[in-house]
C-alpha cells in the first residue's frame, strides 16, 4: 500500500511517498534528507515529537524560561512530560542546555533550557552602550 | 446627603457637573460604568456641526448654534484640541441642490457663515470628490473634536471643582419624599435634586420615579469604520451628503488625530445595549461612502465601531424639570446634534437650576486643566526637557501612535484618571493605531498593574468583568 | 550629529545576520536600534522547534537561534541600543531615536538597513462584525502573555485563520490546559506549514474549517460566543451555514504586514502585494542608501530565509559603503500569470557576483507545475515544481551568466 505524508521534521516539508506494508515500510521517496525516512518510519511505527514549552524562573528578565525536550519524545507521552514540565521553578542565571529535568518520565530524553537568561540585577536595561 | 445627583457622565452629564462646580452645592456623579464617557460619547462622529441642519423652532437649532460658538473658549479652558476645519454638504442632483439651498437658506436665517461652492471651487480644497458633485454648501465653522477628552476633561475639571464623581454606581430605584433617594445596586443617595442624563436610558431612569410615560426613548446605531493616518489626506474637511428625513447620511470626517471616519449608519435598534458592528451596516457604509468620493481606501481600516444614540419621541432634545417632580430635571434624547450642543445645553441646565436656587459661586473656583504634555507634538528641545524630570517620557510603548510611558503614567495618576486599557486608550491613544495595541497592550497592562498595584489578572479592558489575562501558567506557582 | 557608517534598525532575525554580514566585510562601524529590551525580535517568544536548519544544520527553538546569532555579535564591536524606539528617518539618512536613558537623539547615517519586521493583521483590519469584548487578540500577542509572561489569555478559544502563528499557538494553548475549539481559515487551503497542520492541530484532533469565517462575536464584557459560516468563491458567508462555539477567547493569524510606517513617511516606494518596500538586487530601496531585509521587506515562512536575506543585504551594503555598487537602475523583475509578487522587483546585472536569487510565491496551490523565468518573450529558465503553495516561499537561482544579456526584463511566471 502507498501512503502519501508530508515530512514534520523540518519545514521544508517534503512530499513523502511511502511503500507500507502492514506495519513495515519498504520504501520512502520524496525525502529531501535522510531524517525524511526516519520520520516516515516513526510516524508509521511510533510517532515521536519534540515538545517546548517553560517553566518558571526567577530573578531574569521574564517570568519563564523556554524548554525544550533533547529528543522527540512518544506523541502519547506529551501530557505525561507536561505535567512534570509544570512542577519545575528555577533561578537564573541559566544557560542554554541546561538540564533542567533529566531522564523525564524515564524516557531517556532530558527537558533542556532552549535559551540563556542572566539574573536580573535591574529591572530594565536602559539604552546602554 | 448631596444638593445634586447626576446620572450619567457622558459629554453632557460631565459638562453639567463642570457647570454646576462653579457654585457653593454638593454634587455627585453616578456612572453605572466603570469610566466615563461610554455611552454615545464614546462612539459617534466627532463633529462640531455649524448648526445648519436642525430645524427652525427647534431646541436642536438654537443649541447647537450656541454650542459651535462655546466650544473655541471651552476646550482653552480644558485644554482639549478643537479644530474648525470647515464642512461641506455635497449635492449630487437637481433634487438635492433644491435641498441645498434650504439648507443655505436656513444657515443664513441663524448667522452661519456659509457659501455655495460649484464643483471646481470645491475641488480645490477636496481634489478627491467625484464628477457627481454638482454643488456644495461650505460652513466653515464646522469644527471636530476629541470627544472623550472633552468628557474626560471636563469631568476632571468638575471633580477638582469639589464634584464627586462614583463609577460602577447603576441606578436601579428613585423615590421621592422631601428628598429624592437613589438606590444603585451597591448602595443608597439622597439629594435635593436630580439631573438625568442618562443618554439612551434617560426614559428608564425617568420612568423609575415616574410610571406615567411622558417620553421614550429609542436607540438608533451608528457604525462606523476608521482609516489609518494616510500620507495625503481623503479629505480635508467634513463631507456631509445632502440630508435625507433619516438623518445626516454617511459622512467622511477627518479627526484630530489624522485618521478619517466613515459613517455612520442609521439604524433603529431595540436592544439598547447592542454596540455590536453588522454585516449589513458595514456593508451600508462602505456603498453610501462611495457616491460623494471615488476611490476610499478600505484597505487602510484600522477598526469598526459602533455607537448608539439617544432619540426621542418628539425628535428633538428634551431639556426640562418635570412637571411631576420638582427638582428632576431630565436631559435627554440628546442625538445628533447633541455633542456639538453640549456646552450650550450644559448652560440651559445650570441657567434651570438656578431659577430654582440662587447660588453662590465658589470663590476658589478654577475653570482650567492641566494640559496633557503630548510629546510627538514638541520639538526635540522640549522633549528632552520632559525626559530630563522623568525618563519615562523617552520610551515609548505605543510605537503607532509613538505615545511614551511618561504620558501613560500621567493619564493613569491625574484626577478622573485611567484604571483599564481603554480607559488609557481613550485619554493617551496607544492602540488606537494601526496594530490596534497588538504591540503596546501587553506593555500598557504592565504600567497599569505597576501603577495602580494591582495583579496583571486584575486588569481589565473596560467594564468589570472584562479581565485580559485567565490565569498563569503552571499552576501551582503563587506570587 | 554622530555619524555613523550603518544604522540597523531592529535587532531581530534580519537586523543581527546583516550585522554581523557586515562586520565579516570588514565594517564595524554599525549601531542597531532594537526597541524591545533584548535582542532577538520575535523570536524570543517562538519557543517551538524549527529554526536553524538552513543556518546551523541544526534545529532549534527561536530564543536558542536568536542566541547563537547575539553571542556572535557579542564578539564584534557593533553597537546596541535597547529599549530604543525609531521616530523617524530621513530621505537623506538622519534618525531620530529616543530611549528613556539618552533622550530623544538625531544621528547621521551613511547607510540605513530597514530591519523592523512585520506585524499582525488586526480584526479591525478585516473587519469582523460583532461585539468587541475582551478575549480577541491577535495570535502574536497571546503568544507574548503565554510564553513570555506566563499568563493563559484564555481557557476556551477559536482561532482565526490558519497562519503558522496561529497553528502553533493552538498547540501552545491546548498543552498549557485550554480548550482549543477549531481553527477556521477564509480560504480553501490552509495558509500554514503542512507541518504544523500535522503537529499543531491534527496531534490534538482539532478541527480546521476551510473556506469558513467569523461571522459574529458576542459579549459584552468578554467573549461568550462565536459564529462561523462557510464561504462562497468570493468569500461571501453563505446562509444556513452557520456554526456556533462557546469561547471565552479569539485569536487572530489572518496575516502578517511588513511594518512600514518609517519607510511610508519618507515616500520610499511601498509594493502593493509585499507592502514592503521595492527593491533591487542588492535590497537597496527606492531611496539611494536605504537597504530593506527580513519581513520589513516581504514575509517569509523561514527564519532561516530572513538571514540568508540579511546576510546578503550586509554584503551589498558593505559594497554601497566602498562605492562598489553600480547605482544604474537595471531591469524591472516582476510576476506573470500565476505568481503574487517577486522579490527583488529590480535588477542590475552588473551588481550580481555569482548568482541571482529570485525569491516568488504562487497565487493558488498546483502540482506538477513548470516555473518559466522570460526575459520578454525568450525563456530563461525552467524549472519544475512537484507541489506549489501560497504559503511556501519559492526561490529560483540564476547563474551571471543566464541574466548577463538582458534586453527587456525578468519576468516569472506559472507554465500553462
Amino acid at each position: 500500500m502507498k501512503q502519501e505524508m508530508i515530512c514534520i521534521t523540518c519545514p521544508m516539508s517534503c512530499h513523502l511517498l511511502i511503500e507500507v506494508e502492514g506495519k513495515q515500510v519498504i520504501e520512502v521517496t520524496g525525502n529531501a534528507c535522510p531524517r525524511g525516512k526516519e520520520y516516515a518510519i516513526n510516524e508509521i511505527t511510533s510517532p515521536v515529537r519534540v515538545l517546548t514549552s517553560t517553566v518558571i524562573i526567577e530573578n531574569a528578565l521574564y517570568p519563564r524560561l523556554p524548554v525544550i525536550t533533547s529528543k522527540p519524545i512518544p506523541k502519547d507521552k506529551m501530557m505525561d512530560v507536561m505535567r512534570e514540565i509544570d512542577k519545575i521553578k528555577v533561578q537564573a542565571p541559566i544557560n542554554v542546555k541546561d538540564v533542567i529535568i533529566q531522564d523525564v518520565c524515564s524516557l531517556g530524553v532530558d527537558i533542556l533550557a532552549s535559551r540563556s537568561m542572566n539574573k536580573m540585577e535591574h529591572e530594565v536595561n536602559d539604552g546602554k552602550y | 446627603m448631596f444638593d445634586v445627583i447626576i446620572i450619567g457622565s457622558g459629554i453632557v452629564g460631565s459638562l453639567i457637573a463642570r457647570a454646576l462646580s462653579k457654585y457653593e452645592i454638593n454634587v455627585v456623579v453616578l456612572e453605572k460604568g466603570n469610566d466615563v464617557a461610554i455611552g454615545a460619547t464614546m462612539a459617534n462622529s466627532a463633529i462640531i456641526h455649524s448648526g445648519h441642519d436642525p430645524l427652525d423652532g427647534t431646541l436642536k437649532a438654537k443649541l447647537n448654534v450656541e454650542g459651535n460658538q462655546m466650544y473655541e473658549s471651552v476646550c482653552k479652558e480644558l485644554n482639549c484640541s478643537f479644530k474648525r476645519i470647515g464642512a461641506y454638504v455635497l449635492a449630487t442632483s437637481d433634487e438635492e441642490v433644491e435641498q441645498l439651498l434650504i439648507l443655505y437658506k436656513r444657515a443664513k436665517d441663524r448667522n452661519i457663515p456659509c457659501q455655495l461652492h460649484d464643483r471646481k471651487q470645491i475641488k480645490q480644497s477636496e481634489p478627491n470628490i467625484n464628477d457627481a458633485v454638482v454643488q456644495g454648501l461650505w460652513l466653515p465653522t464646522t469644527g471636530i473634536i476629541y470627544p472623550w477628552e472633552v468628557a474626560i476633561r471636563s469631568m476632571e475639571n468638575a471633580i477638582e471643582n469639589g464634584v464627586v464623581l462614583k463609577l460602577n454606581e447603576e441606578v436601579v430605584g428613585i423615590t421621592h419624599s422631601d428628598f429624592y433617594t437613589v438606590k444603585t445596586k451597591q448602595s443608597e443617595f439622597h439629594a435635593k435634586a436630580i439631573i438625568n442624563t442618562a443618554g439612551v436610558y434617560a426614559d428608564e431612569i425617568y420612568q423609575l420615579i415616574n410610571p406615567v410615560i411622558d417620553f421614550s426613548i429609542t436607540a438608533r446605531k451608528g457604525e462606523y469604520f476608521v482609516l489609518d493616518h494616510l500620507n495625503k489626506p481623503l479629505v480635508n474637511h467634513v463631507i456631509y451628503p445632502v440630508p435625507s428625513s433619516k438623518g445626516k447620511g454617511v459622512l467622511i470626517v477627518p479627526t484630530t488625530h489624522n485618521n478619517t471616519l466613515l459613517g455612520p449608519t442609521s439604524f433603529e435598534i431595540d436592544d439598547k445595549s447592542a454596540i455590536n458592528n453588522t454585516h449589513a451596516g458595514l456593508d451600508y457604509v462602505r456603498n453610501q461612502v462611495g457616491k460623494l468620493i471615488d476611490y476610499i481606501p478600505f484597505d487602510k481600516v484600522i477598526r469598526t465601531f459602533a455607537g448608539n444614540r439617544p432619540t426621542g419621541t418628539t425628535h428633538d432634545f428634551i431639556i426640562e424639570e418635570s412637571k411631576r417632580f420638582k427638582d428632576f430635571y431630565n436631559v435627554a434624547a440628546i442625538e445628533s446634534p447633541g455633542l456639538a450642543s453640549a456646552p450650550a445645553i450644559a448652560k440651559m441646565v445650570e441657567e434651570l437650576y438656578l431659577n430654582n436656587h440662587p447660588l453662590k459661586f465658589k470663590s476658589d473656583y478654577n475653570p482650567y486643566c492641566r494640559k496633557q504634555i503630548v510629546l510627538s507634538e514638541l520639538s526635540i528641545e522640549q522633549r528632552n526637557e520632559y525626559v530630563k524630570k522623568d525618563a519615562r517620557y523617552g520610551r515609548i510603548i505605543c510605537r503607532c501612535e509613538k505615545i511614551t510611558e511618561g504620558e501613560i503614567v500621567d493619564a493613569i495618576h491625574r484626577t478622573c484618571g485611567a484604571t483599564t486599557i481603554k480607559g488609557v486608550k481613550k485619554r493617551v491613544r496607544p492602540g488606537m493605531g494601526r496594530c490596534q495595541g497588538g504591540f503596546c497592550e501587553p506593555l500598557v497592562l504592565d504600567i497599569l498593574a505597576r501603577e495602580l498595584k494591582k495583579t496583571k489578572e486584575e486588569i481589565l479592558l473596560d467594564d468589570l468583568g472584562s479581565n485580559l489575562l485567565f490565569e498563569r501558567t503552571k499552576s501551582h506557582e503563587k506570587d | 550629529m554622530r555619524k555613523i557608517k550603518c544604522v540597523i534598525i531592529g535587532g531581530g532575525s534580519a537586523g543581527l545576520s546583516a550585522a554581523l554580514s557586515l562586520v565579516k566585510q570588514g565594517i564595524e562601524d554599525i549601531l542597531i536600534l532594537e526597541r524591545d529590551q533584548e535582542l532577538g525580535g520575535i523570536l524570543n517568544q517562538c519557543i517551538h522547534n524549527g529554526f536553524g536548519l538552513h543556518t546551523f544544520n541544526e534545529e532549534l527553538s527561536g530564543p536558542s537561534y536568536a542566541e547563537r546569532y547575539i553571542q556572535m555579535l557579542e564578539t564584534t564591536k557593533v553597537k546596541v541600543l535597547l529599549n530604543t524606539m525609531v521616530i523617524k528617518i530621513t530621505q537623506d539618512r538622519i534618525i531620530e531615536y529616543t530611549n528613556p536613558n539618552e533622550g530623544y537623539v538625531q544621528i547621521q547615517a551613511d547607510s540605513i538597513i530597514l530591519a523592523m519586521g512585520c506585524r499582525e493583521r488586526t480584526r479591525g483590519a478585516i473587519s469582523i462584525p460583532g461585539y468587541r469584548p475582551a478575549g480577541i487578540w491577535t495570535a502574536g500577542t497571546a503568544q507574548r502573555y503565554l510564553n513570555l509572561e506566563g499568563y493563559l489569555c484564555g481557557k476556551r478559544v477559536f482561532i482565526l485563520g490558519s497562519g503558522d502563528i496561529g497553528l502553533i499557538m493552538a498547540r501552545r494553548m491546548t498543552l498549557e490546559g485550554a480548550i482549543v475549539c477549531g481553527v477556521a481559515e477564509l480560504q480553501p487551503y490552509s495558509n500554514g506549514l503542512p507541518r504544523n497542520i500535522k503537529q499543531c492541530l491534527e496531534d490534538f484532533n482539532i478541527p480546521l474549517y476551510l473556506s469558513h469565517t467569523i461571522t459574529d462575536i458576542k459579549g459584552i464584557d468578554r467573549v461568550e460566543q462565536i459564529t462561523i459560516n462557510q464561504v462562497n468563491s468570493k468569500f461571501e458567508p453563505i446562509e444556513n451555514t452557520e456554526k456556533v462555539f462557546d469561547v471565552d477567547t479569539v485569536l487572530l493569524s489572518v496575516g502578517l504586514i511588513p511594518e512600514n510606517a518609517l519607510s511610508e513617511e519618507i515616500e520610499i516606494k511601498i509594493h502593493s502585494k509585499t507592502k514592503g518596500p521595492l527593491v533591487n538586487e542588492s535590497y537597496m530601496t527606492s531611496v539611494p542608501g536605504i537597504f530593506a531585509c527580513g519581513n520589513v521587506l516581504h514575509v517569509h515562512d523561514l527564519v532561516d530565509f530572513v538571514s540568508h536575506e540579511a546576510s546578503k543585504t550586509g554584503l551589498a551594503v558593505a559594497r554601497y559603503l566602498t562605492h562598489d555598487l553600480d547605482m544604474d537602475c537595471g531591469y524591472p523583475c516582476s510576476s506573470g500569470q500565476g505568481i503574487g509578487y517577486v522579490v527583488p522587483m529590480q535588477v542590475q546585472p552588473k551588481n550580481i557576483e555569482i548568482n541571482l536569487e529570485i525569491l516568488f510565491r504562487v497565487n493558488k496551490p498546483s502540482k506538477d507545475t513548470t516555473i518559466l523565468v522570460k526575459d520578454g518573450q525568450r525563456i530563461i529558465k525552467e524549472v519544475k515544481k512537484r507541489h506549489l503553495n501560497p504559503s511556501e516561499m519559492e526561490k529560483i537561482i540564476l547563474t551571471k551568466d543566464e541574466i548577463s544579456n538582458i534586453t527587456e526584463g525578468i519576468q516569472v511566471e506559472v507554465a500553462q
